[in-house]
């Protein structure tokens, strides 16, 4: 890892009024809904109480279905054919947020294939990140690194449910309760969520 | 740019104002009016204790030699709405891995070179102090983040936000949205035209105010380097007042956020100007030669 020489700007709330900037056109169609080969990636966001937050919006950064990472510009005009691996969902009325996209192919061989997720919500001070995981390649799962290094409870909360008609169901629980991993990338423990 | 907002995507949404459970819907009751059995509205003095004790404490912490602290507390008391909304769990330490040490690519077919400027988005010429704000997005390491998006959202001069839910009885400006995106250049600067925002009135307690700010949204070359924050003014009277900015607890960090006046990007008989940088988090990739020479993220289909 580099060693950082200048100080990362702090981050703030999305607050409440992103509506109206940060959505656009297809934000959330990484391909058109019912072409071949798209699911749906879906779920509610919660928070400390149970309820669902209808103030959240989310992002997604993909490999495609081969594992590829995508560098393709395109995804706040999408064209229709090109897939750029990068989505954005505000949730709505009762905290579901929806996508339409691929399952992520395994990036190396064998390696678990996650969709990259950053989190927005107002009352949320600074973006979290996450990852969901397909849930089907089960050895791959047991041997990634990451999910290896949590408890059985903790590492659910990142894998998806595989729903009847191909889509996957993943919920997000800020806190409490089947809370959510969230992931700090930085290793400096500056940014704790309690002090 | 008005054209393109998503109405449907946008009175879709179910936004409320930052509006604690426990206070009181702002309508222009004076509080002497509000009955007895009601909470005690919470004013700005219980807020400023807050703020105050929590900044103490951590005056305290660094002299017994704890770590500075550069990003806010999500856990942060005194912004309510953050209550329920932060985890109490650590934030798990990773690895980044493949797709997330790499970033979205963004380019012209993207966003247009008119949506850097939010002051001719309409027929007409906006209300307020005509500004431009301009700066460079870098990494960690000082190296400039070329080709990336950047997106911004405001007030308009009155402090009034376009958006449905916003019933600051402000006017709303016909000629300003207050939304705008541009890509960074070669050497990672940005720059945009706007309107001064206003200060904007909030429910968090009684007599709440947010300091003038504009929203930011940046992306690295990293996804791990994605980041929003708000951009504020210097010399602004509401700093210690509000909870979203002293979340950052630390002085220096805070002052981070806050652009500088600059004279020579100001404009003679035209616009003011603010420079503001902003610095993402390190590079966890090994870098091509390309790379570092600011190629990656441009259009290049």
């Amino acid at each position: 890892m580099t060693m950082s020489k200048l100080t990362a700007t702090p981050g703030q709330t999305v607050g409440p009024f992103y509506g109206y900037a940060l959505p656009y056109e297809k934000d959330r169609e990484l391909l058109a809904p019912g072409s071949p080969g798209s699911i749906r990636l879906q779920g509610t966001v919660f928070d400390g109480a149970g309820h669902p937050i209808p103030d959240a919006i989310l992002e997604i950064w993909q490999p495609d279905a081969d594992g590829n990472i995508v560098r393709r510009t395109g995804s706040l005009v999408r064209d229709g054919y090109t897939f750029t691996g990068f989505g954005r969902s505000a949730v709505g009325n009762t905290g579901v947020y929806t996508f339409t996209t691929v399952n992520p192919g395994p990036t190396e061989p064998g390696a678990a294939a996650f969709i990259s997720v950053a989190v927005f919500a107002r009352g949320l001070m600074n973006r979290l990140f996450t990852r969901v995981y397909l849930p089907e390649d089960q050895e791959a799962l047991a041997k990634d690194p990451l999910l290896s290094s949590l408890d059985p409870e903790r590492r659910k909360t990142l894998i998806a449910r595989r729903d009847a008609d191909g889509g996957l169901t993943w919920d997000i629980r800020l806190q409490g309760d089947g809370e959510t991993v969230f992931l700090d990338f930085e290793g400096t423990g500056t940014e704790g969520a309690s002090q | 740019m008005p054209d393109d907002v998503n109405l449907a995507t946008y009175n879709a949404d179910a936004l409320t104002e930052d509006l604690s459970d426990a206070a009181p819907a702002a309508s222009g009751t004076a509080p002497q009016a509000v009955p007895a059995e009601v909470p005690r509205v919470e004013t700005q003095q219980d807020l400023s204790a807050e703020i105050k004790a929590l900044g103490d404490a951590y005056a305290r912490a660094l002299k017994d030699g704890a770590p500075k602290e550069t990003q806010p507390r999500l856990d942060f008391a005194p912004y309510r709405s953050s209550i329920l909304r932060h985890p109490t769990k650590s934030l798990h330490h990773a690895d980044p891995e493949t797709i997330e040490l790499h970033s979205p690519a963004f380019g012209h077919q993207d966003v247009h070179a008119l949506e850097s400027d939010l002051t001719i988005q309409h027929n007409g010429e906006p209300q307020g102090e005509r500004i431009i704000v301009a700066g460079r997005v870098l990494d960690g390491d000082g190296r400039p983040v070329a080709g990336q998006l950047v997106e911004i959202w405001q007030a308009n001069s009155s402090g009034r936000y376009i958006h449905k839910r916003d019933q600051h009885p402000a006017p709303l400006d016909p000629n300003f949205t207050g939304v705008g995106r541009c890509i960074t250049g070669p050497d990672g600067s940005y720059r945009f035209t706007t309107i001064k925002p206003g200060a904007y009135p909030w429910k968090n307690h009684l007599n709440a105010w947010r300091p003038a700010h504009i929203h930011f949204s940046l992306f690295g070359t990293e996804f791990t380097q994605r980041i929003i924050t708000q951009m504020y003014f210097p010399g602004d009277q509401l700093f210690p007042l509000d909870p979203i900015y002293q979340s950052i607890v630390d002085q220096d960090a805070r002052d981070r956020l806050v652009a500088t006046y600059d004279h020579d990007l100001t404009q003679p008989e035209w616009a003011l100007g603010y420079n503001w940088d902003i610095v993402l988090t390190g590079s966890k990739r090994t870098w091509t030669e390309n790379e570092a020479l600011g190629a990656e993220g441009d259009d290049h289909e």
